[in-house]
């Protein structure tokens, strides 16, 4: 097991190096472990895993209903929906199949559902049906005046994006693969049948490459001399209520998609609070992760019409996340043989739902540039620690609390995160390299207070355990 | 599995109020008295305030804590600490987590003293980053006293209400400096001898009329947005930033049991009795005014004693109650409820906006019931009393009863 975040790269020739540590890159790395005997190198800028677009979107696990029929987005959506939903379920990544309603607020966006029923059937999603006022009524009832009909499609999940990503990362580290943080690939060269690259701790060799970069794939598919697409960050700033507002919502309430995007959502968490965005505005900045004051104000003003009772609920949280837009509708999956390099490029916003199908299919190009790949096993299972509500949590487990005390001592009162949960993540497989990477691990702090009442006892858990030589 | 117990009184919350409620009941002798809190250490908020100026005799908070705690003790109430509250199973049991297990407890009586924090910068909705460096007067007492922590070089203090002036005490303790006060008033609302020292010994900036608007920084906070009420802009370069004051009922437990909330204060719906909607249920403290000083909790506490011994011994609970309303530049009353048996107690009041001397106008479907100037100007963040006296003229099945300025 190796995780380090600092010091040279080790002295090796890797087999293949994944550029990238977030939701993407650890799945296609977890999916190469399986393959035992190769080496494996997984690289990332920052100094935890999931800290790029991975930590912040809306974390539902589409059925890719609503793809371009025919794309390969709607392929691996769909392949991606099945495996991830398995995995969860064998990982105890928190899934919550509450399914989905499109509602119709207008005569243009009613007569739009026949449309939508016909493409997710194009996309060999059978299970959309459409709903009159009154259904919609009876399954939302709390909804704001208005709702002319839905389509229901309930296939549609929420899900925890953070352990996901931690599972995917932990399941690779556990079967072998060197991670390496803060560790940026500033360039690339050759060296005879291998990439040189240079890194911000050094350089590393490797055979074969995949480029995993998310909002910076455009960039280091240039190190390599393609000028292919150009990623254009597309902001999502969102809004998280208080978990005392989750009875006023069952399902995930999708807008009807018009001519000017997608639109904003409200839906459940898996960790019982209310989300409601996200915002599209294309920038150029692919840093510019800040919310502003429009956004939100429109995002609430959207929200309370679709829900009005969310007006008197206090806000837990805002943030934003960028969607790695190009300027086709569609993935920007490449294999360049000669380079022995795979470009995952373009990973919008379905990232999440298809990470599992983009890392097979991602594999399958790798092994058609020559990698030559062992017999696949089925690594060790992860099972992940629960943050989501709708399964006991430790402090409600009487017999964890009796076997170790630790898990009846909660430290994080709002998320009600205990000492033993906040111990086991610093002394994880893959530990976290911040406070807020203890948070997207635990909770502990991402309640209604914002640490008013925990937040110095877990910056002093997290010091200690990270001064016990994790990292 | 739970362990079942049975207790005559269950206090949740072992700050001032809590401790009082407790000491009062158990020194009445109505048997079992048992408070719970989920920190390890008892005593509330005034644990982490070092700075002096609790109770009558100006004590430090911890001092004031341990005080309160004695007292509870001293009169036999049984204190367990590590001790969570975290769901109802019925309407007069709760459920627990602590490091010796889940218990499921169940009381005659239930008095609620879960107190109140401030709202954190994203409850405020200020946009921008998300850097570290960002407290509340909260969080910043006990990483600074509590735990000794690095805070930072240089801050900026949101608010100038009394609390305000506490997080700059302990800024200074922890050697920052303070770049300015910013307060979306005209003045601050400390009091004067506070202010001035602020500004005069210590050259603390008071920003009025003022606003933060955005947070600056990546990693860490490197600075933060202003914008005055004239429409001027400014950015004042900081790595820290303590939100301060902006008081929230922590109604939790009051919300899950589905009690009556009143919607100026947040908390839980009271008579003078301390009474809610929920028979056997009281609450107490600032879970149901965000923020009144510690000894005004505690003299709560020792009423809500009495209240509750008398509850335990005749078993009256009130069937009507009338609601309080207020009309703004009123933001909420407490108590809120007024039921037929009520002790004419005072009124608590709060405002938005500054008042000279104003005039209260109490009317009932439009019958003027009182009408009273106030003896001192109201000031945002600070509370202001109406003696009870006129609650004897309000008729029990009418509409509510409004507050309003004349
Ligand atoms: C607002 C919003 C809502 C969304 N909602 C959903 C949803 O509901 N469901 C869903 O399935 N998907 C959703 N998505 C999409 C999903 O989040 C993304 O598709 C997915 O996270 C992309 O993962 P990634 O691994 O490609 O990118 P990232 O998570 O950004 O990972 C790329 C990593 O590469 C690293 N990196 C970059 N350059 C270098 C370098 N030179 N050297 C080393 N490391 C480097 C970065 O630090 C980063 O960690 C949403 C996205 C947004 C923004
Ligand atoms: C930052 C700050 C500075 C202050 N400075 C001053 C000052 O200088 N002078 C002054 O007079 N007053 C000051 N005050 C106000 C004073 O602290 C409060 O008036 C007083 O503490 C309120 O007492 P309380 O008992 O209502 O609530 P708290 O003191 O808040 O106590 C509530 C208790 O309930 C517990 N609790 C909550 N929920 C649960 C649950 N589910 N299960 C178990 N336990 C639970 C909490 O752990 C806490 O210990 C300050 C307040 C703050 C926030």
């Amino acid at each position: 097991m190796a995780v380090t975040r600092r010091g040279v790269p080790p002295d090796v020739a890797y087999d293949v190096t994944v550029i990238g540590a977030g939701v993407v890159g650890t799945a296609v790395a977890r999916e190469l472990a399986r393959h035992v005997g190769l080496r494996v190198a997984l690289v990332e800028a920052a100094d935890d895993v999931g800290e790029g677009t991975s930590k912040a979107n809306t974390a539902i696990l589409h059925t890719g209903f609503d793809a371009v029929p025919g794309s390969l987005e709607s392929r691996l959506v769909r392949e991606g929906q099945r495996l991830l939903t398995a995995y969860a379920a064998e990982s105890g990544i928190p899934v919550e199949p509450v399914g989905a309603l499109l509602v119709a607020w207008d005569g243009e966006q009613l007569a739009a559902l026949p449309g939508l029923l016909e493409k997710a059937e194009r996309n060999g999603y059978p299970a959309a049906r459409l709903l009159g006022p009154a259904e919609v009524r009876a399954r939302e009832p709390h909804l704001g005046p208005g709702a002319l009909g839905a389509l229901d499609v309930p296939g549609e999940s929420v899900i925890c994006p953070w352990t996901t990503t931690l599972a995917y990362a932990t399941q690779a580290v556990r079967s072998g693969v060197d991670l390496l943080l803060n560790c940026r690939v500033e360039a690339v060269s050759q060296a005879g049948e291998s990439h040189l690259l240079s890194t911000s701790r050094g350089p590393l060799r490797t055979r074969y490459l995949v480029n995993a970069a998310g909002l910076h794939a455009d960039t280091v598919d240039r190190l390599l001399g393609h000028d292919a697409f150009t990623v254009t960050p597309r902001r999502g700033q969102l809004i998280v209520y208080d978990k005392l507002a989750r009875d006023l919502v069952r399902h995930i309430l999708l807008p009807v998609p018009t001519a000017l995007g997608k639109g904003v959502l409200v839906a459940p968490t898996v960790y019982g609070n209310v989300l409601l965005g996200p915002t599209a505005e294309e920038l150029d900045d692919k840093t510019a992760t800040g919310t502003t004051a429009e956004g939100i104000a429109a995002l609430r003003e959207k929200g309370h019409r679709i829900l009005p009772e969310l007006h008197d609920e206090e806000i837990t949280a805002v943030y934003a996340g960028l969607r790695a837009a190009t300027d086709q509708d569609d993935y920007r999956i490449s294999a360049h043989k000669e380079q022995r390099y795979v470009t995952v490029g373009g990973i919008r916003s379905t990232g999440l739902t298809a990470s599992l199908a983009i890392a097979a299919h991602v594999t399958e190009l790798l092994a058609g540039t020559g990698l030559d790949l062992p017999e696949p096993h089925d690594p060790e299972p992860v099972r992940m620690p629960n943050i989501g509500e709708a399964f006991p949590r430790p402090y409600q487990r009487a017999d964890l609390i009796a076997a170790d005390p630790a898990y009846g001592e909660i430290v994080c009162h709002c998320e009600r995160v205990t000492r033993g949960e906040i111990r086991d993540a610093l002394a994880a497989a893959v530990p976290p390299g911040s406070p807020d990477g203890l948070r997207r691990r635990t909770r502990a702090r991402g309640g209604r207070c914002q640490g008013f009442y925990c937040g110095a006892e877990v910056r002093e858990l997290y010091e200690r355990g990270a001064e016990m030589g994790t990292g | 599995m739970r362990r079942e117990r049975i207790v005559d009184v269950l206090v949740v919350g072992a700050g001032p109020a809590g401790l009082a409620t407790a000491a009062g009941l158990a020194a009445s002798g109505v048997g079992e008295v048992e408070v719970v809190d989920r920190e390890r250490q008892a005593g509330g908020i005034p644990r982490h305030c070092l700075h002096g100026g609790f109770g009558r005799l100006g004590m430090t908070g911890p001092q004031y804590a341990e005080r309160c705690v004695a007292a509870a003790v001293g009169t036999g109430a049984v204190l367990r600490t590590g001790v969570s509250v975290t769901a109802w199973a019925a309407p007069l049991t709760v459920d627990t987590t602590s490091p010796r297990g889940l218990e499921r407890i169940t009381a005659r009586a239930v008095v609620l003293a879960t107190g109140a924090r401030e709202r954190p910068r994203a409850a405020r909705l200020v946009p921008g980053t998300r850097p570290a460096g960002v407290y509340t007067t909260g969080e910043l007492q006990q990483a600074a006293d509590l735990h000794r922590q690095r805070i930072g070089t240089r801050a900026v203090v949101v608010g100038a209400e009394p609390v305000s002036f506490t997080a700059l005490d302990t800024l200074r303790r922890a050697g920052v400096a303070v770049a300015a006060l910013v307060t979306e008033h005209p003045r601050h609302q400390a009091r004067p001898a506070r202010a001035l020292d602020a500004r005069l010994r210590h050259k603390v900036p008071l920003l009025t009329d003022a606003t933060v608007v955005e947070l600056v920084g990546r990693g860490r906070l490197s600075g933060v947005g202003l914008r005055h009420r004239d429409g001027r802009t400014a950015h004042v370069a900081c790595d820290t930033v303590v939100f301060t004051g902006d008081f929230v009922p922590d109604h939790e437990l009051a919300r899950r049991a589905g009690l009556l909330l009143d919607p100026g204060t947040r908390g839980p719906a009271v008579d003078g009795a301390f009474r809610t909607d929920g028979r056997g249920v009281f609450a107490v403290g600032n879970v149901l005014h965000a923020a009144e000083p510690a000894r005004a909790v505690a003299r709560e506490g020792t009423l809500a004693a009495e209240a509750v011994r008398r509850y335990l011994s005749d078993g009256d609970w009130p069937s009507a109650a009338v609601r309080l309303r207020v009309a703004a530049p009123l933001a909420w009353i407490a108590p809120n409820r007024l039921t037929p048996d009520d002790p004419t107690g005072a009124f608590t009041l709060r405002t938005t906006e500054f008042l000279a001397r104003p005039t209260l106008v109490i009317t009932q479907d439009g019958r003027t019931l009182h009408r009273t100037r106030a003896r001192r100007p109201a000031v945002p963040n600070r509370p202001f009393r109406v003696a009870g006296d006129w609650t004897g003229r309000v008729d029990v099945r009418g509409g509510a009863v409004r507050i309003a300025l004349g």
